[in-house]
């Protein structure tokens, strides 16, 4: 019986990110438009455009090999797997015993490693640029990344995000400058994941600066979809993330009843919410900058998370 | 079974097939019978070395041959077992890959003994248990591997390749003579029993772990001793240079852990500290050094040297443990530095027998002549794919998994009462998160331009799949990599007797896990569990294959690339292995290799090309190896003259000499 309950709660996390997803990604969009004073598209756009590209056919270019193909399923299922290793709004999962904070790191970065390849693959200038710039930006944000999980893991004595959910919900970590570090790092990181504004600009098209875009271009149909499908999945991951880390409370433990759940998946909705809404809020107040400014803004993120892992050495109460 | 039967039988085996050896090369399919020997014999070695580990370790042995009063000592115990397994498990596989690649062998003359001498020596190392012996085999292992590296003398690269190989092998097995020198002490311990019950005084032990750490580092490669490695390793055949990288390096790390944690007597603080730091100078200089190559071979080579990095990282941190007491701490990092030798073992092989198949089918080791290999070599380019993904630390392949021990290794160390090191491991963290990416961005590279693409040279539009041995050796390679990723457990399993050997204490034992999952410390700290993520993964993967094509579109047109509307039929304008590089270099370059990049423009009006010039400076080289060259250059200038004397001089000479080694030891206290 409990197993049949861990698997049908794992089954509604699946489900639940894979279908917030796309509204998460409209909803950051209409509150951009609505700051700039435009109407905007609906918040449901994302999926009509979804269903667009499900109907259209793929045209994949001459030389396209077999890894092109692949790597559009890879890469989503990789990144959906990842995105319901966070807790929403249950915790306490036996996924998660199977895959820590770091592992998700690490399957976060392998995504970026198919996607990187499959920009090479066509072999357009483009791609290239795309999957170079990518994996530069990679180089600083993951270890700032995996700095900020040894903040968290020091913190929580342990490397799985429900324990440390758990833990943080509780009064014994209570605020600390540690946090505060590894929070800032975080956000920096997160924007960095998932090129929003200042490093890339996720509207963009047919301009040099593009990063993530360039090297996606090649794509186009059912293909694309998928892959448009997983950069919404991740950002929906990271704001999970800071969710599920910086705001704990209202994560239901697995053996809890239906009311806590419901209560739990409010929750989660009113703080992704809260975190779209602040992270429109940072794009529209700031400007893209060039791509070699990049490494100074990932390096900030790198220092602060070990500035964090390093004043929890010296002392656990920091 | 007896050690005498295994030692009797490798030594019985490899001697006569080195000898067999020279008329075989007379006969047109002669190699092929010699490499196929070498995988049985290398099969067998690795299945005596399973049986010994089976019954009661350690086995010991004394053959009454070699120095009066000592003969030779040989001892094998878990962790000789280990490497033995892993050593011999690596050259079955690839002799069984040289069956096919030797074909293409124009002097195997010159490969075959020294190869079977090769693997003599290496299997010697692991057992020897005196330092004579050891140091027999240490340069029995050095000597035959530099005849491998030296195959092609006629190229003036391969004999510099060589020079510089001999130099710091010849730099190393003094040092270690030395190490051993200081160990024995004036009582004359050279057996390494009488070692183990030798009490040091901790200045004697720090001498010596500074000269094991020169003589095993510069055999395995640790910065700055690091240089020999890339071209001796692009200079010699395939599957000596899969051997070289993959399983000598690590017989180099096992001379160290033998030697600090069986032999040194209990560590101390400070030895930690260096260990620590040199695995994270080697770690990340490795992988920037990696990065700026476009030398498939030289490229892997440099990577090399970042894993060596991570495996002395590990073994750092369980020193550091160990000197404070907290002997289960040191059982999960050397696990991990274990773990990660056999891991770097089965990906690096595979990854070098790869970069073999492609110079073999286009003549080529320059990544900017290659590219578009994937659709002429499918099983190759998967294959390499493999082995990418596992190097570059990426779930659910093996890298990860020894990655991860160490993580949860360096998450244990704020206990240790030591404020150097409460700093130091953060950082080394940091860096080996650093490093970790950097190899992500390393490999995108490596698989992205030679294997994706357009192609860049007639050359590799005509390369052709390699042989079915060649893949088979691949294959197995690339299976060790996921079965060790997957069921990481049972690896960890196999490793704890060596690590309780060294440290005294071992980690919870996995296989009494349900779930095969794996558990460093408590199930509340951390857990991983290779399968059932593979499988998650598998499932969400063909979920949404399947959805796709049941509900979407599955229409498919092929057409020219879309590149924004300007698709270029030239080859050059893809992306390159220097233009990939760009950007890193551009961020780490300009202070670790002092990267200056200038560009020439035409004057306005002129139609001719712009050109970009690059200039890259080894600083280790400059500051360290040139600085030695020309000192030893200079002392060799000035000490000429003594060549050139008459007889009457050399006999006072050598006079001198006599009465001032005397004054030295009528004076000594």
């Amino acid at each position: 019986m409990a197993v049949i309950r861990q698997i049908v709660l794992e089954g509604a996390q699946l489900l639940l990110v894979l279908a917030l997803a796309p509204l998460f990604t409209g909803y950051v969009r209409k509150v951009k438009a609505r700051l700039l004073r435009r109407r905007g598209p609906p918040v449901w756009q994302p999926y009509l455009d979804l269903a667009r590209l499900l109907r259209k056919e793929v045209v994949l270019a001459e030389n396209a090999s077999w890894l092109f193909r692949a790597v559009p399923y890879l890469v989503f299922a990789a990144t959906w797997v990842a995105a319901a290793l966070v807790p929403t709004f249950v915790s306490g999962l036996a996924s998660g015993h199977a895959a820590d904070l770091i592992a998700i790191v690490a399957l976060i970065a392998s995504t970026r490693f198919f996607l990187a390849l499959a920009g090479l693959d066509v072999g357009t200038s483009f791609g290239g640029i795309g999957s170079s710039r990518e994996m530069m930006f990679a180089t600083l944000a993951e270890p700032a990344m995996i700095m900020i999980v040894f903040t968290l893991a020091l913190i929580a004595g342990s490397t799985q995000l429900s324990t440390i959910a758990e833990v943080f919900v509780g009064p014994s970590v209570g605020l600390r400058v540690s946090l505060g570090l590894a929070l800032v790092a975080l956000v920096l990181v997160a924007i960095a994941e998932n090129s929003r504004v200042p490093v890339d600009n996720p509207a963009t098209h047919l301009e040099l600066t593009m990063v993530h875009e360039a090297m996606v271009l090649e794509y186009s149909g059912r293909h694309l979809a998928l892959i448009e499908l997983a950069a919404a999945l991740k950002l929906l991951l990271y704001a999970s993330l800071i969710a599920c880390v910086f705001a704990p409370w209202g994560i239901a433990p697995s053996g809890a009843g239906l009311l806590a759940f419901a209560i739990g998946v409010l929750l989660y909705g009113a703080k992704v919410a809260v975190i779209g809404f602040l992270l429109a809020f940072f794009e529209t107040s700031i400007a893209k900058m060039r791509v070699f400014r990049v490494p100074e803004f990932l390096g900030v993120a790198l220092m602060l998370g070990l500035l964090g892992t390093l004043l929890l050495f010296v002392t656990r109460s920091l | 079974m007896s050690l005498a039967l295994h030692a009797g039988f490798l030594a019985g085996a490899w001697l006569v097939l080195a000898a067999a050896a020279i008329p075989l090369t007379r006969s047109p399919r002669g190699s092929e019978v010699f490499y196929v020997l070498a995988a049985l014999v290398s099969a067998a070695g690795a299945a005596s070395a399973i049986y010994a580990a089976i019954g009661t370790l350690p086995l010991t042995l004394s053959v009454p041959i070699g120095l009066p009063g000592l003969g030779t000592r040989l001892r094998l115990d878990a962790l000789s077992a280990v490497f033995a397994v892993i050593v011999n498990g690596a050259a079955c596989i690839t002799s069984l890959y040289a069956i096919g690649y030797g074909r293409e062998e124009p002097e195997p003359l010159r490969v075959l003994p020294a190869y079977a001498l090769f693997l003599f020596g290496m299997n010697l190392v692991l057992i020897a248990d005196d330092a004579f012996s050891f140091l027999i085999a240490w340069e029995f292992m050095s000597l035959s591997s530099w005849v491998l590296v030296v195959v092609r003398h006629r190229d003036a690269e391969s004999r510099r390749a060589g020079l510089l190989y001999l130099m710091m092998a010849a730099l190393g097995t003094i040092a270690l003579l030395f190490a051993f020198g200081v160990l024995a002490g004036g009582e004359g311990a050279y057996t390494f029993d009488a070692v183990r019950g030798r009490t040091l005084t901790p200045i004697t032990a720090g001498i010596a772990l500074l000269l094991v750490l020169i003589g095993t580092g510069s055999k395995s490669g640790l910065v700055p001793l690091h240089a020999w490695l890339p071209p001796a390793h692009a200079a010699a055949p395939s599957q000596v240079s899969a051997l070289m990288s993959g399983v000598m390096t690590k017989v180099g790390v096992y001379g160290f852990i033998r030697i600090v944690f069986d032999l040194l007597g209990p560590p101390v603080w400070w030895w930690s500290m260096l260990v620590l730091a040199l695995g994270g100078l080697t770690c990340v200089l490795g992988v920037l050094y990696a990065l700026m190559q476009h030398d498939l071979k030289r490229l892997l080579a440099y990577h090399t040297v970042e894993n060596i990095g991570i495996i002395y990282i590990g073994l750092g941190l369980a020193l550091g443990f160990e000197a404070y007491g907290m002997n289960w701490a040191a059982a999960l990092a050397l696990t991990a530095a274990l773990f990660h030798v056999f891991n770097h073992c089965s990906f690096k092989s595979l990854l070098f027998l790869g970069a073999g198949a492609v110079q073999t089918s286009t003549g080529e080791r320059d990544m900017e002549k290659l590219g578009g290999l994937i659709h002429r070599m499918p099983r190759t380019a998967f294959l390499f794919l493999v082995g990418c993904v596992a190097i570059s630390a990426l779930p659910p392949l093996n890298g990860f998994v020894s990655e991860w021990l160490t993580f949860q290794a360096i998450l244990l160390s704020p206990d240790i009462p030591n404020w150097g090191l409460k700093f130091l491991v953060p950082a080394v963290g940091a860096i080996l998160a650093l490093s970790a990416a950097l190899a992500a961005a390393c490999f995108v590279k490596a698989f992205g331009v030679s294997f994706l693409g357009r192609p860049r040279s007639p050359a590799a539009e005509r390369a052709h799949e390699t042989d079915p041995f060649s893949l088979a050796a691949m294959g197995l390679f690339a299976l060790l990599c996921a079965l060790a990723g997957i069921f990481p457990g049972i690896v960890i399993d196999l490793l704890s007797p060596a690590v309780s050997l060294l440290v005294g204490s071992k980690m919870p034992v996995q296989a009494a896990l349900p779930w095969l999952s794996i558990v460093p410390i408590a199930e509340s700290r951390s857990s991983y569990n290779g399968l059932i993520f593979f499988l998650f993964i598998a499932f969400s993967a063909s979920l949404a294959a399947l959805a796709i094509h049941r509900f979407a579109s599955d229409k498919l047109r092929r057409a020219p690339s879309w590149d924004c509307g300007y698709p270029d039929p030239s080859p050059w304008t893809q992306y390159t292995a220097s233009s990939f590089a760009q950007p890193i270099r551009r961020v780490f370059g300009t202070f670790v290799f002092r990267a200056r990049e200038t560009v020439e423009m035409p004057a306005p009006g002129d139609m001719g090309a712009a050109r970009m010039h690059l200039e890259l400076r080894d600083l280790i080289w400059d500051y360290l190896y040139a600085p030695a060259a020309a000192f030893v250059g200079f002392a060799a200038e000035a000490l000429n003259p003594l060549q050139f004397q008459t007889i009457r001089r050399y006999l006072g000479l050598v006079f001198l000499a006599l009465v001032s080694l005397l004054l030295v030891l009528a004076l000594w206290p």
